[in-house]
């Protein structure tokens, strides 16, 4: 037989290097990361990202072109677009569209931004605006995985998966890395649950997403007919039994399992109360807005109040092909109170200063138009595109990187995804070229082989 | 001192990144792959230390010229230097890397005895002693689950505990090798390897009709099919010489891939991302290489060079497929075979008629007698059709499918007739009409679908049509159709028909009454309905226009109750009916016979050659946009030998025969040291998607390349390779560790015990269904659907979706035939680390989470198996705790411990309480799921039974395989 002391320093042992560590970790509730994370000053504690899904047009919203007005229904000087990959555009004549909408100049800063989006102009002195995007995949369901996991072929791990598996999460009875999905504005372009997959991480790193309607977890709820009492006598029975067996059986992994049975059943009482929206004031509700984004980015603040780590909200919205015109409007009403809402809401508690805000999409869209001109809409575009961020250790009020006059090229400090990326992990303390994982044979990172710190971006 | 065990890791991870096989990143020139090119450069002088530049590099003091340099964050420890001096002073001697030497097979007795000759060796030589056999009834319940992926049933785990006799295991292990759901349980971890799914990946993920690959694989598995002979079919089955239906299917392998249908995406991008992603797949599922890293450089661990990246590639060019799918997924070949039991029914009926069609033909004069009775024939067969009427009728326009159905009103007309009206401004392109029909206990054989010409409604599309009984209890009965018949009768016609049963609202019968006049589509019911007085005919009928404004304007509905009906129409088909044969009335019966069994057979999309490949070109980088790459051709690594061309362009086939070859020393290796990973828990070699440089060496290199000569010297008999591993003694182990073991080899490298292993997702649902009895043992066909969380599907679109669980005996089949939604994955199978199946996944993560818990605790999956477990064990005894045994050997395959026993009364005696003093509790947990509540059931103790019974499912046990 085995004494007890073996059998605890087995545990410890056999947690190690068996992929369990950080479950192992998690019997004390909250998951404190890897060893060695942050491997430098943290400006940041959490991220909140605002996936603008679908791609929305920087020259209608962020990045004021006037000479496209001027060139309007021109056509596109072919020695720009020249052996360009293109999407929907494809064979056909490409004609310029001039801006949609006026712009106008925000806050002290005098932050150039469209008049469609009069709340984020609010926070434009708490924000910063980068002009300079660019990525290389010009299809959403490729976009999108380039803008999470860093490379163009899924499989790999997200990068809220990165980031608790690097720092861990103070959430106790809820996952650190959280998605919220919503919808309205645009045809809604489908959004794959590998958007936060783990890949080969750890999957107790893996984003759970919320779902909208329904019980707001899969599962979480108590079969019909059984209350809170009785499964919780199931689950002290579960524990029981499971403890008898741990005195049987050396199996390292029961003990963990006992712990996610308390765990799931903290999480069962801890999702309801984190929905239930009535202890918000009227004012904070009112500051929000309607709709399901709205509602989100409230539950946004309720997740990183609860110590989540990565909350990471899509609104499926913004794929404006045609009549970009109204399109676009409907777009920015559904989100333009919300996202301001958050920035607020987050600082007058005082917890902006240790967040990191994030909003975008995918990609951005043409100068050139799509279908008829009474009709316009723009396609999907890589070449240049708008982003904003706020929050801790970013120079807010400011305006980085350009596009050219035309709003296709960025030319000045451009931003890569990869950038993007390593900037993000900067903020939080994690040098982005550390935090790596060996996965059949080669050291893997979020930044894959590139990335560098926008330091222009940062204070 | 051995280079491959000791001194090549050290190189690979900290040298061969600038200093290895890829040409393009290599500095100085240097390499230190190869040691020729080591000496020749003075990095390496053999037996002088002193000299060797290396050395001096790895200990410089200026940390500028130390090697590796501080920036490529790798360091050398003082041992590893320590090593590469030793490895110098004794004459540097290199191997070449042990994955890519031919195995040979070491000296050892034979069969299952050479593997405990290798395993007790090495235990012997660490000073460690291996654990004993395990007790006889956990062995027959880890042989259960290892081999068919189910818990053993109580009475065999009785009856082999009690079996004295000397050849008893063996004789189970043969036992369970011949179950069917041998192959079931192999073909899980086969399916995530070449990533088998119902949907297409990307985007969209639309249906993608595969699932006959799937049962190819579970039939292979279960006949033994030579592993070289599997290989083949699937690269190359459908270039074999005249292909049978088997071989045609198992091509599907190359067309497994996700791909896109999506709006703008670009044809060449895509068709660059297909190729990678299959060369990719094939060499981890074969050749256990990252050949992927070579896409845009020369592989930095491996000799594979970028350039044979894209001749393997070259292999599959001949693929006939687009960049960019159509919306509903479908192009390229389809086959269509019959189920397994229709094909015998259906040469039957062939020969059949064979012989009816010569015995009678020409036989039936044209004359008056012979009219009037093909007259009486339709009259009873096409003029006893009644018009249903409904009493409701409406446009539904919550249908997640549909959008903006708004704009249409449905009107009833007399004699069954339902009128379309617009009401918007704009005719609306899709619509779903619901008729409501009460049925007065009538008899029903078939549903007759008529379209009529109406003005404004030129054509319909019909998508879907669904029938359904309401009024029987809480879910509808889906009413089932064995005979699709359209009313132009050609095979066209009736694949569409087809189509409108199936899910995919894309494909569907489609007409333009406007010219055409009356359409006309019969449905005969898979049993007629005798229809109870409460019963009510729900019909669905989905207009989604492909075509755009495709809703049908003035459509009817009638019932038969005939037993062979015919479509009304013309009166006088004599020469359509009768072709002129006597045995007119027998011909057209089996006619409709066989076509019915064509009606529900298999469709499988396959691979088909096209007579032109596509160019191949080496792609700069992965460029897809760079054409100034070479031209390539099919071709397999130099390093690994390549196959004669003989002026011929090479194709599939011969990679597949390449493959399973014995001159190729990857395949049979990778394959055991999977098979291995499966029965002892952790492969030979660790890595089981990397055998290069930078995967594990293996801890047992000759018992690795001892079972992969063995598995080819064999023929390459799967089953032959099982049985060795299940009846050597290091198998058959008892799991527990003695304290030796676990302080001086943690991690069971060493197989002085067995592993302690949770079952795979799928596993885990089954044995709840086996241990309930609710499990359906049915094999093959199309995927399933389980119980799932509404609006899971919520982020899916184009079109929308809304899932729809089996809800019948599909609903309890294993959880292999689940229907496999690539992008949302059903989430309790997700939730226990089953892959999305996107890309190939050598080996599953095995994760201990609280998702697992919740999945557990509430999917009604499980909770409706705990209902139908108790109910099993109320019978078992009149004495709980006698129950409480029972349900432990049927769960455990073994007896409840006092304490055990003590906890679950507990539990029993409270809830019973609970129950009883709140019996509409009882009610509401008992009718979670489709399984009938007996009337007879006393509801507050077979609730308070199901709390029972769900602890055990809940019971960390009940995940393993010990």
């Amino acid at each position: 037989m085995i004494d007890h002391t073996s059998r605890r320093s087995f545990l410890g042992r056999a947690s190690m290097g068996l992929g369990s560590l950080a479950l192992g970790q998690m019997l004390e509730g909250a998951d404190p990361g890897i060893s060695g994370f942050p491997d430098h000053g943290s400006k940041i504690k959490r991220v909140i990202v605002l996936c603008m899904a679908g791609g929305p047009s920087h020259l209608e919203l962020l990045d004021h072109k006037p000479m496209l007005a001027k060139l309007d229904s021109e056509p596109m000087p072919e020695s720009v677009t020249a052996g360009q990959q293109i999407a929907q555009l494809q064979g056909k004549e490409l004609r310029i569209l001039g801006p949609q909408h006026p712009f106008q100049r925000y806050g002290q800063s005098g932050q150039h931004m469209s008049t469609l989006l009069p709340h984020i102009g609010s926070v434009a002195d708490d924000i910063c605006i980068v002009r300079s995007m660019v990525t290389e995949q010009i299809n959403h369901d490729t976009a999108h995985t380039l803008m999470n996991t860093g490379f163009r072929v899924s499989g790999r791990p997200s990068m809220g998966s990165w980031i608790v598996y690097g720092l861990g999460s103070d959430a106790e009875n809820l996952p650190g890395f959280v998605v919220l999905t919503s919808e309205g504005g645009a045809q809604a372009q489908p959004i794959a649950a590998r958007q936060w997959s783990s890949g080969f991480l750890p999957s107790v790193h893996q984003g759970v997403k919320f779902n909208s309607a329904g019980d707001p977890v899969n599962y979480v709820r108590n079969p019909a007919g059984v209350n809170r009492e009785m499964q919780g006598e199931l689950i002290d029975t579960v524990g029981k039994l499971n403890r008898f067996q741990n005195q049987m059986v050396e199996d390292p992994e029961i003990q963990t399992r006992i712990s996610q049975y308390e765990l799931a059943f903290r999480m069962q009482m801890a999702v309801p109360e984190l929905t239930d929206f009535s202890s918000e004031p009227e004012s904070v509700r009112e500051m929000y807005g309607e709709g399901q984004f709205a509602r989100n980015c409230l539950l946004a603040r309720r997740l990183a109040e609860r110590g989540v780590r990565f909350i990471q909200l899509y609104h499926r919205g913004w794929d404006h092909h045609g009549s970009i015109k109204d399109g676009i409007v409907e777009s920015a009403r559904y989100c333009d109170q919300a996202s301001a809402a958050l920035v607020k809401d987050l600082k007058q508690r005082g917890m902006l200063e240790d967040t990191l805000v994030v909003w975008g999409g995918e990609f951005g869209r043409t100068p050139m138009y799509q279908g008829e001109y009474a009709k316009a809409g723009r396609d999907h575009h890589i070449k240049g595109f708008s982003m904003w961020m706020a929050g801790g250790g970013i120079r807010a009020g400011h305006s980085h990187g350009a596009t050219d006059d035309l709003g296709y090229n960025a030319v000045e400090d451009i931003v890569h995804v990869n950038d993007f990326h390593a900037t993000m992990l900067h903020l939080l303390g994690i040098d982005h070229k550390r935090l790596t994982y060996r996965f059949q044979g080669r050291d893997f990172r979020l930044t894959d082989v590139a990335g560098e710190v926008v330091q222009g971006v940062l204070v | 001192m051995q280079f491959n065990r000791d001194v090549r890791p050290i190189l690979s991870n900290n040298c061969f990144l600038c200093h290895g096989p890829d040409a393009n990143k290599r500095q100085s020139g240097l390499r230190l792959d190869i040691r020729e090119a080591a000496i020749e450069k003075g990095a390496i002088v053999p037996g002088n230390v002193a000299e060797s530049k290396l050395v001096a590099r790895i200990g410089h003091e200026q940390e500028m010229l130390r090697m590796p340099p501080a920036y490529s964050n790798k360091s050398l420890s003082e041992s590893q230097k320590q090593t590469l001096i030793n490895w110098i002073e004794q004459g540097a001697p290199y191997q070449g890397h042990w994955a890519y030497t031919p195995p040979v097979r070491p000296a050892a007795p034979s069969g299952s005895a050479a593997i405990d000759h290798f395993v007790t060796q090495r235990l012997r030589e660490e000073g460690l002693v291996p654990v004993g056999r395990a007790g006889k009834r956990q062995l027959a319940r880890r042989l259960s689950l290892d081999l068919t992926g189910l818990p053993p049933d109580a009475e065999l785990v009785e009856r082999y505990a009690k079996n004295e006799d000397q050849q008893a295991y063996e004789k189970l292990v043969d036992q369970l090798l011949a179950s069917p759901h041998f192959g079931e349980r192999m073909a899980v971890s086969w399916l995530d390897l070449v990533r088998y799914a119902d949907t297409t990946g990307f985007h969209n993920d639309v249906p993608f009709n595969v699932y006959p690959y799937r049962d190819y694989v579970i039939a292979a598995f279960n006949g033994n099919k030579p592993f070289d002979q599997f290989t083949r079919e699937q690269l190359g089955g459908d270039l074999m010489p005249n292909p049978t239906d088997e071989q045609l299917v198992a091509s599907a392998y190359n067309r497994l891939n996700r791909l896109t249908t999506e709006g703008g995406a670009q044809a060449k991008e895509y068709l660059a991302k297909y190729a990678s992603d299959r060369v990719s797949t094939t060499a981890t599922v074969w050749l256990g290489s990252t050949l992927g890293c070579a896409e845009c450089h020369d592989h930095k661990f491996d000799p594979f060079l970028t350039k044979e990246f894209y001749q393997i590639g070259a292999f599959f060019a001949d693929i006939e497929e687009v960049g960019v799918f159509p919306r509903d997924g479908n192009y390229g070949p389809r086959h269509r075979i019959l189920r397994d039991n229709d094909r015998e029914e259906a040469a039957r009926i062939e020969a059949r008629l064979e012989k009816l069609r010569l015995d009678g033909k020409g036989l039936l004069p044209d004359k008056g007698a012979n009219r009037r009775a093909v007259k009486d024939y339709l009259k009873t067969a096409a003029g006893s059709w009644t018009p249903l009427e409904p009493t409701k009728v409406w446009d539904d326009c919550s249908d997640p499918d549909i959008e903006g159905c708004e704009g249409l009103e449905l009107e009833i007309k007399k004699e069954g007739l339902v009128q379309t009206r617009i009401v918007g401004d704009e005719k609306p392109r899709e619509s779903v009409q619901v008729f409501e029909i009460p049925l007065r206990g009538q008899t029903m054989s078939a549903l007759l679908v008529e379209i009529l010409p109406s003005k404004g409604f030129d054509e319909f599309y019909l998508s879907r049509i669904r029938a359904q009984i309401r009024g029987r209890g809480e879910y509808a009965l889906n009413l089932l159709f064995r005979d699709l018949v359209p009313d132009q009768e050609n095979e066209e016609e009736g694949s569409l028909l087809r189509d409108t049963l199936e899910d995919n609202p894309q494909s569907g019968w489609a007409g333009k009454p406007s010219k055409e006049g009356v359409r006309r589509a019969m449905y005969v019911l898979e049993q007629p309905l005798e229809a109870e007085p409460t019963d009510t005919l729900v019909v669905t009928l989905t207009y989604n226009g492909r075509a755009a404004r495709a809703v049908a304007g003035l459509t009817r509905l009638s019932a038969t109750e005939v037993d062979f009906p015919e479509l009304p129409g013309k009166g006088d088909r004599f020469n359509e009916i009768t072709a002129g044969n006597s045995n007119w009335q027998e011909i057209r019966r089996l006619d409709r016979s066989l076509r019915s069994l064509w009606d529900r057979a298999d469709e499988c999309h396959i691979a088909h050659a096209v007579d032109e490949p596509r160019e191949m070109r080496i792609l700069p980088r992965g460029d897809w946009m760079n054409e100034a790459g070479e031209v390539v051709r099919p071709q397999t690594p130099a390093f690994l030998g390549e196959i004669p061309e003989d002026g011929r362009r090479l194709n599939r086939l011969d990679l597949g025969t390449w493959l399973a070859s014995a001159e190729n020393p990857l395949t049979a290796r990778v394959f055991v040291n999977r098979m291995w990973r499966m029965f002892f828990g952790v492969g030979l070699s660790k890595s089981l998607g990397d055998m290069g440089s930078q995967g594990e060496p293996p801890v047992h290199p000759e018992l690795l390349d001892w079972l992969a000569v063995e598995f080819v010297e064999s023929g390459w008999d799967v089953k032959h390779l099982l049985r060795t591993m299940l009846l050597s003694d290091a198998y058959q182990r008892s799991s527990e560790p003695s304290p030796a073991l676990l302080e001086k080899d943690p991690y069971n490298r060493l197989y002085g015990r067995q592993a302690m292993l949770r079952i795979d997702a799928e596993f885990v649902r089954d044995s709840a269904l086996k241990i309930s009895g609710l499990l359906n043992t049915q094999m093959g066909g199309p995927s399933v659907k389980p119980y799932q969380p509404k609006g899971y599907y919520a982020e899916l679109n184009f079109p929308k979706r809304e899932y729809e669980p089996d809800y019948d005996a599909n609903q309890f089949r294993r959880g292999v035939y689940t229907h496999w939604q690539r992008t949302f994955l059903q989430p309790s199978l997700m939730a226990f680390d089953a892959p999305a199946r996107e890309e190939c996944t050598p080996e599953r993560a095995v994760s201990n989470t609280p998702l697992q818990s919740l999945a557990l605790l509430n999917d009604p999956s499980y909770v409706e198996a705990a209902r139908a477990f108790a109910a099993r064990m109320l019978p078992a005894s009149s004495d709980d705790a006698k129950r409480i045994d029972f349900a432990f050997q049927t769960a455990f395959s073994r007896s409840a411990s006092d304490e055990e026993r003590t906890a679950l009364l507990e539990l029993l005696e409270s809830q019973r309480q609970r129950f009883r003093a709140a019996p509409e509790r009882a009610a509401e947990l008992l009718v979670i799921g489709i399984t009938p509540l007996p009337s007879s059931a006393d509801k507050p103790e077979l609730a308070a039974w199901t709390m029972v019974a769900r602890a055990m499912l809940n019971k960390h046990e009940f995940l393993m395989r010990y």
